[in-house]
């Protein structure tokens, strides 16, 4: 199945997949890239696996069936990934997010470990096998020295365009202890990338933890729409004007409503963010895109098209096909809303817009 | 002459229909004094000792330092003294009366609900009920009363919802939206029983604190983000309500999400759809769509109306939540009011005006026109 129709498109256009989940299978298979003592300890105290539970292996969202392999994971080799995703989709270039578990660890030094092992791993098994694929950095940020040494560290080398943080953190990301981690991505070209998912450093909710996995799911939106504010109040935007963020599997048809709620309260109590002298809308057209999956939408055109007019811009859009993810249940009302020129924008130009690293590569 | 409309001038003046209906009044106390009359001594004596234990910081006031004095209009205070909302006259003159504001839906937010001590909470509760019958709907035909629960006890909560069962003068149940669990939680399902059975909506109002952070992320700085947070908590609650099943269980039974903000439901009952598709297997207690669920069971309160640059985004919003959705709101005395006569700020028809001023809130709260 063509993850766009390719009627819309001119047959040798790029076509840029930004977001993509390639699957550690576990914890040995980042071992050839731990040090002795790391790789020990996890042998030893029985650290097999960090799977996280923001995305369990067996639910129907976390892999979309014709995915499934019959044993193991998804998406774990250069070959599956070109085999179900590039190929069929006839994507140039595509970004590697790995969801691993390793934000949740609570030892620094063990976050540290296996942020630098999962990068290696990303660079070995899918970088240096498909040049097609470009990767997220990930780190840890219980201690941001470590995350912008990682950053450093990655940098270096081109084929890695961005850095990837979770959505729900253990503080608000526009908190100042964090700008170091967004000076280092403005210094090396690369935007941060926000993705559903939790540290679980704090409850998804206000009101503690759901009951039901389609919940934790749901709320992910409303983390989002928490760390845009927070970006937004804490002058992020202000103190990096060139920074890019990147919202990443968090729905977007919320954006409107949450843009004129911000507004509203920015027109009423700017006088405690003073440094805040763009509206809210004028920041999210500056700075911030978000990936296109999922499309949490109307079933009917018409209505999209009207959400369209409230979102006032297409140059917020950056094609993706979450794969391995099962989320293509809006695909048709995503080819019977978008204009052939949107169409373009999304897959290409805003792509190349946002991720600088993406042009030289693309050149 | 060519004139440009300022966003202002263009909220120029559509006739507002008579007997408009308010969901949203906070009656404050002058001082917690207010409430002896029906607090044991025990009550009074342990209150002046220990305060009202909460799930933040400070003594008094809120964890994030409002934009000006109890979050109110400067020009609210009464004349004869007290806190805004305090006197019943200057509320008559200043709200009722100028805006011809003809039914009034008091809730209180008087420190009660959420208080730590389940056994002061319900005492408090109670006081609170009590004064809002003696001290504004028996002297003000135009106000209906909002039953106060100390909605972390469920059980005492539910015998407070029977003790005013069939009183006319209350018309709602009030909890407030940041509980100590997800709201839709079986721990609270006594309440929403007692709700079904004396035939009353579940208001929910923006605001409490479960002691939990507002965002996923943990707490935010500023009282900007506190405010805007509100709408995020008020849709995780929502979420829970739908998923957990409480409409399946009462269908009967309306909710009301009260200052949670509105125009972000189509979205987010967009998103529950996609995704309850994919993952229904789950939650097979579910025989519907959560939208559709969401459609039956719930309306929202107008105030704080969203002020988008093309006003008709927001007549979207009502067009497909339904006008039969959302009743109008002016969060007296917060200064954050809605003012009836600006509050629309694109045209409609009188049939639409007439639901949201009015039918809608007669229809709720089943107060005859």
């Amino acid at each position: 199945m063509a993850l766009i129709d390719d009627r819309q498109n001119e047959p040798a256009a790029q076509r840029i997949d930004c977001d993509i989940h390639p699957s550690v299978p576990n914890c040995a298979a980042l071992f050839p890239h731990l040090d002795d003592h790391w790789r020990e300890m996890s042998i030893v105290r029985g650290i097999d696996d960090l799977h996280s539970a923001n995305y369990p292996d067996n639910t129907p969202l976390t892999v979309r069936p014709d995915w499934k392999p019959a044993h193991g994971r998804a998406a774990t080799s250069a070959e599956a990934i070109a085999g179900q995703c590039l190929d069929p989709s006839g994507s140039t270039l595509a970004i590697c997010n790995c969801l691993f578990g390793i934000q949740t660890l609570y030892s620094e030094d063990l976050a540290g470990a296996y942020a630098k092992a999962l990068n290696d791993w990303v660079r070995t098994e899918f970088l240096d096998k498909d040049a097609r694929l470009r990767a997220s950095i990930i780190v840890s940020l219980d201690s941001v020295e470590m995350a912008v040494e990682e950053i450093h560290r990655c940098a270096a080398d081109r084929r890695f365009v961005q850095v990837l943080l979770l959505v729900a953190t253990a503080q608000p990301l526009g908190k100042r202890h964090f700008w170091p981690i967004y000076e280092a991505a403005v210094r090396y070209d690369l935007p941060i990338g926000i993705h559903a998912g939790s540290e679980f450093r704090n409850p998804p909710t206000p009101m503690g933890w759901p009951s039901y996995y389609l919940e934790d799911y749901v709320v992910n939106a409303q983390s989002f729409q928490s760390q845009l504010t927070s970006l937004f109040c804490e002058g992020v935007f202000n103190k990096f004007p060139t920074l890019m963020v990147v919202m990443l599997e968090s729905g977007w048809t919320w954006l409107p409503a949450h843009l004129w709620r911000m507004t509203k309260y920015w027109h009423g109590l700017r006088m405690e963010i003073p440094w805040a002298d763009r509206s809210p809308a004028e920041v999210v057209k500056d700075q911030i895109r978000f990936s296109l999956q999922p499309i949490d939408g109307p079933g009917d055109v018409d209505q999209m098209r009207r959400l369209m007019d409230h979102i006032g811009t297409d140059d917020l859009l950056v094609y993706s096909s979450d794969y391995p993810h099962n989320q293509f249940a809006g695909a048709d009302v995503f080819h019977e809303t978008f204009t052939r020129d949107e169409i373009r924008k999304l897959t290409r130009d805003t792509p190349l817009a946002t991720y600088p690293r993406l042009r030289s590569a693309s050149s | 002459m060519t004139v440009v409309l300022t966003s202002a001038a263009r909220q120029e003046a559509q006739p507002v229909i008579s007997g408009v209906a308010d969901c949203d009044i906070h009656p404050s106390v002058k001082s917690m004094a207010d409430l002896h009359p029906w607090l044991s001594s025990k009550w009074i004596e342990h209150f002046k000792s220990y305060g009202s234990l909460r799930n933040q910081h400070y003594v008094t006031g809120a964890a994030y330092h409002k934009s000006q004095p109890n979050a109110s209009r400067r020009d609210a205070y009464p004349p004869e003294g007290g806190p805004q909302a305090s006197s019943l006259a200057f509320m008559k003159q200043q709200l009722l009366d100028s805006h011809g504001i003809a039914l009034g839906i008091l809730n209180p937010l008087v420190p009660s609900q959420g208080v730590r001590n389940l056994d002061h909470s319900a005492a408090l509760c109670r006081a609170i009920n009590h004064w809002q019958v003696e001290c504004w709907t028996s002297k003000e035909a135009r106000l209906r009363a909002s039953i106060v629960v100390p909605y972390e006890d469920p059980e005492a909560s539910a015998a407070e919802i029977r003790f005013w069962a069939g009183n006319a003068s209350f018309v709602q149940v009030l909890m407030l939206s940041r509980t100590s669990f997800p709201t839709g939680n079986k721990r609270y399902w006594p309440i929403y029983d007692a709700a079904a059975e004396a035939g009353l909506p579940v208001g929910i109002h923006a605001f409490g604190n479960s002691g939990l952070p507002i965002t996923s992320a943990g707490w935010p700085s500023y009282y900007m983000e506190d405010m805007v947070a509100h709408a995020q908590s008020s849709q995780a609650g929502l979420v829970s309500l739908v998923i957990e099943g409480v409409f399946e269980r009462w269908p009967a039974l309306k909710f009301v999400l009260i200052e949670s903000g509105f125009s972000w439901a189509p979205s987010l009952i967009w998103r529950l759809d996609r995704n309850w598709r994919t993952l229904r297997s789950e939650v097979p207690h579910l025989k519907m769509s959560p939208g559709e669920y969401i459609r039956r069971n719930v309306w929202w309160t107008s105030q704080p109306i969203d002020e988008p640059e093309n006003a008709t985004h927001v007549s979207d919003i009502f067009d497909w939540l339904g006008w039969d959705r959302i009743m109008f709101s002016t969060d007296y005395p917060h200064w954050d009011f809605d003012d009836p006569a600006r509050v629309l700020a694109f045209r409609t028809s009188a049939e639409k005006r007439q639901q949201f001023f009015r039918g809608n809130a007669h229809h709720v709260y089943g107060v005859a026109a």
